[in-house]
C-alpha cells in the first residue's frame, strides 16, 4: 500500500504541489514527531527561539516527504494527511503556510 | 563505586500528573536500570489530564496510553490513594528511598482579593473544572446554573474550557466523559450567556488561537465581540507589529473577524467576549446577583510589560448574573517539611533540584511540572521539563551525591503502607476502574463514565486486586 500511496502522492504532488501532512489544534507540543521525522521538517525546535511561544508545532510543506511516521508516533492523533484532514480542522492549512509565510524559519525555528 | 549506585536506585515520584508520568517515562529512558513508584493521593492516576483537560477533548486524553505503555507498562509501581504529607511524611519517604521527586502540581486556585468573592456562586474555575471532571473531592459541590447569565473573570485557556462547557449543547455533552452529576446538571442549565471579561486587551489575551477559534464555532452559539472592542490602542498595536507572538497576531484577526460577524439571532446561547475590564466587585443579598466591572487601558510599564490601569477609579458599569467563575490561575500548595516558596508558589529550585533555606540542593530531592515552574505550559511542556529534573537526577547518581536510605528494601515500604493504607490503589487496582468505566462508557456510547466518589473507586479496585497481597507483588 506504501508504494501505491506513493506513486499517487507523486501524482498528485504535480497537479495540487501542496500535499503534505498538517498538525492541528489539539497539539499537546511534546515533540513525539520532531523525534521521528526523518527529514526535520517540523518546526520550530526545541530550543529555537520560538519554541516556547508557539501554541503548537507546524510541518514545513515544502521538505516534508509523506512518510507518515509523525502520524504513527503523535499521541493525541494531531497530525493528519492533507486529504484526511476532518472540518473542524479546516483551517489548519491556512493557518500553516501563514505560519511560515510570516517568520523566517530559518531564524526563528532551528534549535 | 558510592552506597546508592551498588544497588538499583529506587525512586519515588509524588503525584502521577503529565508531569510525574513524564518523569517516569523519562527515569526510564536515561538510567533504565531504576524502581519507580508513582505515589498519588486519588485512586486514579494522570492528574489534569483526567481532572483539568475538558471531557470534550477526548483526542487529548488518548496521551495516557503513551503514560500507561512509558511507565506502568515499564514496571513502573502506581501505589494510589496515598497522600504524601498525610499518610506518609517527607522524611518517612527520604528514608525509603534514594530519591523523592516531586510532582504535586499545582492544588488550588488564585484569589481576586475583591468584595463578594466568597459569595455563594461565586467559585474559583478550579472547582467547577474539577467538578466537571468528576475529581471525587469535588463531587458534592452543587453549582446553581438557574440564572440566565455566568460571567468567567479571566482570558486564558482554563477560561475559554469553562465557558465551552457552560455553553455546549446537551447532545454533544453526552458525547463526553463529563461526570454524570456535571451531565444532569449543565442539562438543566438556564444559562443563555456567558460574559468572558479579559483585564487587558485582545492582543494580550492568553488564550490559544485554537481554543479561541472553537469558541467561535460552536454549535448553536453565537460569539459577540464588540467590533470597537477589537480596535487595538497605539501601544498595542506597536506590541504586536514588534514583539507579538504568532499566537497574539491569529487571535486578534479571528476576534476581528467574530467582531464583523452578523449577530446570530437562531443562536441558542451567547458568548460575549469584553475586554479592558477587571472587576471591583461581585455584589448580592445573600448570593451573587451582579458583578461590577470598571475599564482599563494598556500602558507600558516600566518592565517593558503591558498592564492594565484603571481609566479612571470611579467608572463602574454593574452586569447582572447569578454565576461568576473566576479563571485567573492555579496555585500550588506547600506539602510538610518540604520547602516552599512563598511568593513565586513554587517548591524552590535550580533547574530541578529543590534548594533548602542555604539554597544549596536538598541532596535526592527533585521538583517537576507545576510545583517546580509554576501553573503554566501545556502538555508537552512538562516532558522536557522532567528531562531537566532527569539530568539533574543522572549527575547526582553518577557523582555518588545520593545517599543510600535506611530501609532501602522495597518491603519495608511495602510494609508501612500496608499498616497506614490498608486501601491502597496498585496497577491491577487502577486497571480495574478504567475496564470498569470504559465498559459502562460503551453501553452508553461514550468514551468512558467515570467513577466519582472515593468509595466507588476504592471498591472497584479492591475487588479486582485484593490488597495488601498485590501491593507486595
Ligand atoms: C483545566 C485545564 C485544562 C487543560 N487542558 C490542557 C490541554 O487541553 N492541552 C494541554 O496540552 N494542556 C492542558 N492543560 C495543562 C496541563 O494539564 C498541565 O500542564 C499538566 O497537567 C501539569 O502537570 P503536573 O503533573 O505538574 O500537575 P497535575 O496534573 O496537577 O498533577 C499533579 C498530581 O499530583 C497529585 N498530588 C498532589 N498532591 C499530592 C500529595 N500530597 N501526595 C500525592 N499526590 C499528590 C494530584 O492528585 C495530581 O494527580 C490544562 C490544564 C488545566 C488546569
Ligand atoms: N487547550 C489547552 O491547550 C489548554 C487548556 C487549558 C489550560 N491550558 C494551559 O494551562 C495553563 C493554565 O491556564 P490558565 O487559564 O489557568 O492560566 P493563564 O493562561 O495564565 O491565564 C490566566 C488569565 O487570568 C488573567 N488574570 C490573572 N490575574 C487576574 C486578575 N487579578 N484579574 C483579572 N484577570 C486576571 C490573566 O490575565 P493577564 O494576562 O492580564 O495576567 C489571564 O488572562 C496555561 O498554560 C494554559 O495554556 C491549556
Ligand atoms: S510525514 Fe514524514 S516527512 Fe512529513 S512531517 Fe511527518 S515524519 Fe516528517
Ligand atoms: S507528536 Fe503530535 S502532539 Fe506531539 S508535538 Fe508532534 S503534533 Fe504535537
Amino acid at each position: 500500500m506504501g508504494n501505491t500511496q506513493k506513486k499517487l502522492g507523486i501524482a498528485m504532488y504535480v497537479a495540487f504541489p501542496a500535499m503534505t501532512y498538517v498538525i492541528v489544534g489539539s497539539c499537546i507540543k511534546d515533540d513525539s514527531c520532531i523525534e521521528v521525522c526523518p527529514v526535520d521538517c517540523i518546526h520550530p525546535k526545541p530550543g529555537a527561539p520560538d519554541f516556547e511561544t508557539v501554541e503548537q508545532l507546524y510541518i514545513d510543506p515544502a521538505v516534508c516527504i509523506d512518510c507518515d511516521a509523525c502520524v504513527e508516533a503523535c499521541p493525541v492523533d494531531a497530525i493528519y494527511a492533507q486529504p484526511e484532514i476532518p472540518e473542524k480542522y479546516d483551517y489548519a492549512l491556512d493557518l500553516n503556510s501563514r505560519f511560515f509565510g510570516e517568520l523566517s524559519t530559518a531564524e526563528h525555528t532551528s534549535g | 563505586m558510592t552506597a546508592a549506585s551498588r544497588t538499583r536506585p529506587r525512586v519515588a515520584i509524588v503525584g502521577a500528573g503529565p508531569a510525574g508520568a513524564f518523569a517516569a517515562a523519562s527515569l526510564l529512558r536515561a538510567c533504565g536500570d531504576v524502581e519507580i513508584d508513582l505515589l498519588e493521593r486519588l485512586p486514579t492516576p494522570w492528574g489534569l489530564l483526567r481532572g483539568g483537560v475538558a471531557p470534550d477533548h477526548q483526542e487529548i486524553k488518548r496521551l495516557e496510553d503513551t503514560f500507561d505503555r512509558q511507565t506502568l507498562k515499564r514496571g513502573c509501581r502506581f501505589l494510589g490513594n496515598v497522600e504524601v504529607g498525610a499518610d506518609i511524611s517527607h522524611a518517612e519517604l527520604m528514608s525509603h528511598y534514594g530519591a523523592v521527586i516531586y510532582a504535586t502540581g499545582a492544588q488550588t486556585d488564585k484569589s481576586l482579593g475583591i468584595p463578594g468573592e466568597d459569595l455563594p456562586g461565586s467559585w474559583a474555575a478550579t472547582e467547577f473544572v474539577a467538578w466537571y471532571n468528576g475529581h471525587p473531592d469535588f463531587r458534592d459541590l452543587e453549582f446553581d446554573l438557574s440564572a440566565r447569565r455566568a460571567v468567567v473573570i479571566g482570558n486564558g485557556n482554563v477560561a475559554a474550557d469553562v465557558t465551552r462547557m457552560l455553553t455546549l449543547s446537551a447532545a454533544e455533552l453526552a458525547r463526553t466523559d463529563v461526570a454524570d452529576h456535571a451531565l444532569q446538571a449543565l442539562r438543566e442549565s438556564s444559562i443563555e450567556e456567558v460574559v468572558v471579561l479579559g483585564r487587558r486587551g485582545p492582543a494580550q489575551a492568553a488564550f490559544t488561537s485554537a481554543e479561541l477559534r472553537e469558541l467561535g464555532h460552536l454549535d448553536g452559539v453565537d460569539l459577540r465581540v464588540d467590533a470597537a472592542d477589537v480596535e487595538l490602542d497605539g501601544v498595542s498595536q506597536q506590541w504586536l507589529a514588534q514583539e507579538g507572538t504568532f499566537t497574539a497576531r491569529t487571535n486578534v484577526e479571528l476576534l476581528r473577524e467574530f467582531g464583523a460577524r452578523p449577530r446570530r439571532a437562531d443562536a441558542e446561547r451567547r458568548i460575549v467576549l469584553r475586554f479592558l475590564r477587571s472587576p471591583r466587585l461581585i455584589g448580592g443579598d445573600g448570593r451573587v446577583e451582579s458583578i461590577d466591572v470598571r475599564r482599563n487601558e494598556i500602558v507600558r510599564a516600566d518592565d517593558g510589560m503591558l498592564r492594565a490601569r484603571p481609566v479612571d477609579d470611579e467608572d463602574r458599569e454593574t452586569i447582572d448574573c447569578g454565576l461568576v467563575l473566576r479563571s485567573v490561575g492555579y496555585r500550588a500548595v506547600p506539602l510538610p517539611d518540604v520547602p516552599f516558596d512563598e511568593r513565586s508558589f513554587v517548591l524552590p529550585n535550580a533547574r530541578g533540584r529543590v534548594l533548602g533555606s542555604d539554597r544549596e540542593p536538598l541532596p535526592g530531592v527533585y521538583a517537576v511540572g507545576w510545583i517546580k515552574r509554576g501553573p503554566t505550559g501545556i502538555l508537552g511542556t512538562n516532558k522536557r521539563d522532567a528531562e531537566e529534573t532527569v539530568t539533574c537526577f543522572a549527575e547526582d547518581l553518577a557523582a555518588g551525591k545520593l545517599a543510600q536510605p535506611a530501609n532501602a528494601d522495597r518491603e519495608q515500604i511495602d510494609a508501612l503502607l500496608a499498616e497506614r493504607k490498608p486501601d491502597i490503589v496498585t496497577v491491577a487496582g487502577w486497571r480495574a476502574i478504567a475496564r470498569h468505566e470504559l465498559e459502562a462508557g460503551r453501553r452508553e456510547r461514550r468514551p468512558r463514565v467515570k467513577l466519582t466518589s472515593r468509595a466507588e473507586l476504592l471498591d472497584v479496585a479492591r475487588r479486582a486486586a485484593p490488597v495488601p497481597a498485590a501491593a507486595h507483588s
